[in-house]
This record gives structure tokens, sequence and C-alpha cells, in this order.
């Protein structure tokens, strides 16, 4: 199956990508972002999504984990990495493994 | 432990002497299953922290060079210049199983923009090309860090609901059913006792 790739983010962060090929869509608020989400879902395989907008809705964004796609993924925007897709990682890790191996803090 | 609400006949010994086993062993697939699940994890979660930390410094490189070589033109001009993209990137969708839990995998399509960068060269400043170049490279890493963490994250949840399931029969339904048998069993050896006592009092009698 061929996927679609798409880009969620303030318009700054995401215009390089839309030159890059990727179809972008702008979204200022977490509202916004909600929204557009829902909307392309099911036509976008592969979302990336800057974490600014991520943070807020991550109850919402768990939903997509119960299926192989659409996969959601926080990226840093122009800001720099606010350290929430590290945050993400730790938290799967302790609730599998119960055990920190990777941060050792 | 509470034992099952049941009569202490025969048959419901027979029945539950199987439903111990079959519980014996579904628990120690169970654990193998939860055992290898994670072993499997920490070697992708190991994975994952590289590309993340990978990408993410080399994005948000990549970013802030972009913003700051957009902010010598102007905002229109540069949002014309990036309003038609000339290629599309696609990637090839596919679904994996780990353990039983089925994954996404994906790979970047790989087609060669012909025509270069998607404006026109006078339009924008050549650090923008830089930025441009530099964001296509790194879809691919991105596409591959969105795979891993979905991965890291299904798999989580799965050894999660995995341990769950141990720990139910380990803790609640192997302890209750031992504990219905042998009070069954009891009962049974006293119902026996009771009857050989009765005949012996009734031989007794004539």
């Amino acid at each position: 199956m061929t996927g679609k790739i798409a880009i969620i983010g303030d318009g700054d962060s995401i215009m390089v990508f839309k030159a890059a090929g990727v179809a972008t869509f702008p979204a200022e608020s977490e509202a916004k972002a909600k929204e557009t989400l829902r909307k392309i879902a099911k036509d976008f395989q592969i979302i990336f999504l800057t974490e600014e907008l991520a943070k807020p809705l991550s109850d919402f964004l768990k939903r997509f984990d119960e299926q192989p796609y659409p996969v959601v993924l926080s990226i840093p925007s122009k800001n720099g990495s606010t350290g929430y897709g590290t945050e993400l990682l730790q938290s799967a890790m302790e609730r599998a493994l119960g055990v920190d191996i990777l941060f050792n803090n | 432990m509470a034992r099952l609400n049941v009569n202490p006949t025969r048959m419901e010994l027979k029945k539950l002497k199987a439903r111990l086993a079959t519980a014996t062993r579904g628990h120690k697939l169970l654990k193998d299953k939860s055992d290898e699940m994670v072993r499997q994890f920490s070697l992708i979660i190991k994975q994952n922290k590289l590309l993340r930390d990978e990408v993410e410094k080399e994005l948000s490189e990549t970013l802030r060079q972009f913003s700051v070589a957009r902010s010598v033109t102007p905002a229109y001009r540069a949002e014309t210049a990036f309003a038609m993209p000339s290629a599309v990137v696609k990637a090839e969708c596919e679904v994996q199983s780990v353990m039983g839990v089925e994954v996404p995998k994906v790979s970047l399509i790989n087609e060669k923009r012909s025509d270069g960068l998607p404006y026109a060269y006078p339009e924008i400043t050549s650090e923008a090309d830089y930025s441009v170049e530099k964001a296509s490279a790194l879809l691919p890493k991105m596409v591959a860090l969105a795979e891993t963490e979905k991965k890291v994250r299904m798999l989580a949840d799965e050894i999660e609901r995995n341990k769950r399931r141990v720990n139910a029969l380990e803790y609640v339904m192997i302890p209750q059913l031992e504990e219905t048998i042998k009070y069954i069993k009891s009962k049974l050896d006293e119902n026996e006792r009771a009857a050989v006592i009765r005949l012996m009092k009734v031989k007794s009698k004539q």
C-alpha cells in the first residue's frame, strides 16, 4: 500500500517540508490541530506534528496507538526540542519494563 | 483466597482439574511471550532513542536555518515561492507482526526530483535551498523514527496488557482453582468416611 505523508504545525516550521514534497496543514492552535488531525487521519498514513501542538493533545493522540496506521510522530518545531518526545519514550519504557534502561536517572 | 462457588461433586472436580491444567499451561505460555516481548522492546527502544536524538538535533538545526533564510525575503514572496511543491513524497506502508502485535512498517519511496527545487532560484535565498535539501535528506530518517516510535508505543501497550493477564492467572485464577479443588476433595473424602461409618453402625446393630 502506498501511503501519504502530512505535517501539521505552525506556518514557519512546516514551510520547508512543503518544498520537500510533504503535504502541509498549518495550525496555530491545538484546537485547529485536533480538527485537522481528525480530518486527515484516514487519508494520510504518516503524520508529523510539532511538539507544541502534540503535547496538549496527548490524550487525543493515544487513540491512534490502537491501530498500525496512521502513524503520528511529534517533531521539534523551529523553536527547538522541548523534550516531549523523550518524555513519551520514557513513559512507554516505564510502563512496559518498570525500569529505566536508557536514561539512568 | 476465596474459593469458587460450586457443588462439591466428582463432576465439578473433574471439570476444575481440566481448567487448572489449561490455566497453568496458558500462564506458562503467556509468561514466555512476555519475556520475549520485553527483550524485543528493549532492542527497539534503544534504537529509537538513538534515532530520536539524531532527528531532533538535525531537524531543529534545519528549521532554525530555514527560518533565518526565509526572514530575508518578504513573507508573501516566500509563501508564493513555496506554495506549489513539484514532487510529492510517498511512503510504502505495510503491516508487520512483532510477537503477534500488528505494527507499521514504512519505507520512503525514492523519487528523484527532475528539476531540482520547486521554485525559481531568484525568488529565494540560497540558504533556503540548503535547508530544503537538508529537510528532504532528513525525511527518510523521520519516517523511520515514526515507525519505530509507533512500534515502541504499541509494544508497550501490549506488554502491559499481557502482564495483566499473566498476573490475573498467577495470583487469582490458579490459586482459586487450587483452593476449590482442595475443598471438593476434602468434602468428597468426608462423605466417603461418613458412608463407611454409617455402614459399620448399621452392621453392628444387626
